[in-house]
């Protein structure tokens, strides 16, 4: 116990610098995969066969990829078609992307989740598509996706941890790099584990407290 | 002021619609009655383009109803709709429901809108209720914040689809009475019901209609009490003495 107390006040400043990358890198592709989702989702409900066709399409190749090859082509292959991405901007836009057919997933069975009824009640006091979406059916699906919604965060918090496979120095790259040097590979895979697990923490308590709102209602 | 010439609707192979011809003049108050599934609620919802119809013409003031066009906006504003199962939005208050088109539909001044929601809801009984949801009320009260919902929009008709059969047998009058209140100030109503007594004291023509085609029309007190055809006589029995 007393080594690795020692072992972690020696390497603690740098896996936190990991940890500012793995926030980064988190917020970065959530804020992305948010986007992305909403504009699935919205495709898919939007009630236009092509619309919704292409957007089911692109939700199952992106579903159907391993986020790993997705970063290893947008970082690898990318600059060959003249298109050069930074390692950070890669991993933002691989998770952004893959992670974007789960958020159009848990969004799209939100919307679906409300009333017909009173899609037709807001149509006919002469609601468009949009004022419809806008002012009934998102307020309240909003209500029944966060849960689901936290539960996507803390899967990206642990997936941003596949960024290490392309260079990005987050978390779990610098446990990698400090473990392979000083071979104490128990005491900072014990300290990366411990790290990810307080960044999660904050958030499952977000999800519990999203899902007692929930119930409320 | 609504007419539909010869309207033909089906799903999928089942045609709902066989030729549907009538004519709503306005300040007429229409009710609609049949067995279910016989089409009553379809009509009323083509008529404000919640569905499609394959054949024939319906016109609103003139202007014919084409759900795809954006004209179909314009003919919702100026016919409003009240539901079998209110369709609140549960999210939102009893005032919020009626301002919300007002507002965000004819972008009228908030103060206005508001001011004049909540006459409305003073008009259909429900002044005192105007900050609870939906969920805080009965299905009376609720059907009621409906209708204050569609007048709010200062539609030149209205149709209601069953706005009594979801309710329990004793909120029924306090809806019918705000109903019967509307009628006598002129506004241009069809209606789609099982309540043959307002039928009866209110409409001014009574559609029958069974397997898609109007089977009897006429004025109220003569159809609902000289029924001339078979099948109208046959459903008035079953509806008036259940037993």
């Amino acid at each position: 116990m007393q080594k690795f107390l020692g072992d972690a006040a020696e390497f603690l400043p740098i896996l936190l610098q990991g940890v500012g990358l793995t926030i980064l890198v988190t917020l970065g592709s959530l804020l992305l995969s948010t986007i992305l989702g909403l504009v699935w989702a919205l495709l898919r409900v939007s009630g236009l066969r092509a619309l919704s066709l292409l957007s089911a399409g692109l939700i199952n190749v992106i579903r159907g990829i391993p986020i790993i090859v997705l970063l290893f082509y947008l970082y690898f292959v990318m600059p060959d078609f003249g298109v050069t991405l930074t390692a950070l901007q890669a991993a933002i836009l691989g998770l952004g992307i893959a992670y974007s057919a789960y958020q159009a997933e848990n969004f799209r069975a939100g919307i679906e989740a409300i009333d017909k009824g009173q899609i037709e009640a807001a149509q006919t006091i002469g609601m468009g598509w949009w004022l419809t979406m806008r002012r009934v059916v998102l307020p309240q699906a909003v209500k029944i996706v966060l849960p689901p919604y936290g539960n996507i965060m803390i899967m990206l918090l642990k997936d941003s941890s596949q960024a290490s496979t392309i260079t990005v120095a987050e978390l779990a790259l610098q446990g990698k790099l400090i473990a392979s040097s000083t071979f104490k590979n128990t005491s900072v895979f014990t300290l990366v584990a411990l790290m990810y697990l307080t960044m999660s923490i904050p958030l499952i308590l977000l999800v519990r407290h999203f899902e007692n709102k929930a119930n409320q209602r | 002021m609504i007419e539909l010439r010869d309207v033909h609707k089906r799903f999928g192979s089942h045609e709902v619609l066989k030729g549907i011809s009538a004519s709503v003049e306005k300040s007429e108050v229409v009710c609609i009655i049949g067995p279910s599934g016989s089409g009553k609620s379809t009509i009323l919802r083509c008529i404000n383009g919640l569905e499609s119809y394959e054949a024939g013409d319906i016109l609103v003031e003139g202007a014919r109803v084409e759900r795809d066009a954006r004209s179909i906006v314009a003919i919702r504003e100026q016919v409003s709709m009240v539901f079998q199962r209110f369709n609140l939005f549960p999210h939102r208050t009893a005032l919020e429901n009626v301002v919300e088109g007002p507002i965000y539909v004819k972008h009228e001044p908030r103060a206005e809108a508001l001011e004049r929601g909540r006459a409305l809801l003073a008009q259909v009984g429900l002044a005192e209720k105007a900050d609870a949801h939906p969920a805080q009320l009965s299905g009376g009260q609720q059907q009621r914040v409906a209708i204050a919902r569609a007048l709010a929009m200062q539609p030149k008709a209205i149709l209601f689809d069953e706005p009594t059969s979801a309710l329990d047998p004793e909120l029924v009058g306090d809806v019918l009475s705000v109903m019967r209140k509307l009628a006598d100030d002129g506004m241009t109503m069809v209606v789609v019901t099982h309540e043959m007594g307002f039928a009866r004291d209110v409409a001014d023509r009574v559609l029958f209609i069974d397997g898609g085609v109007i089977v009897e029309q006429g004025a109220a007190k003569s159809v609902l009490n000289q029924p001339q055809h078979a099948r109208t006589q046959d459903f008035l029995r079953r509806v008036l003495h259940p037993l």
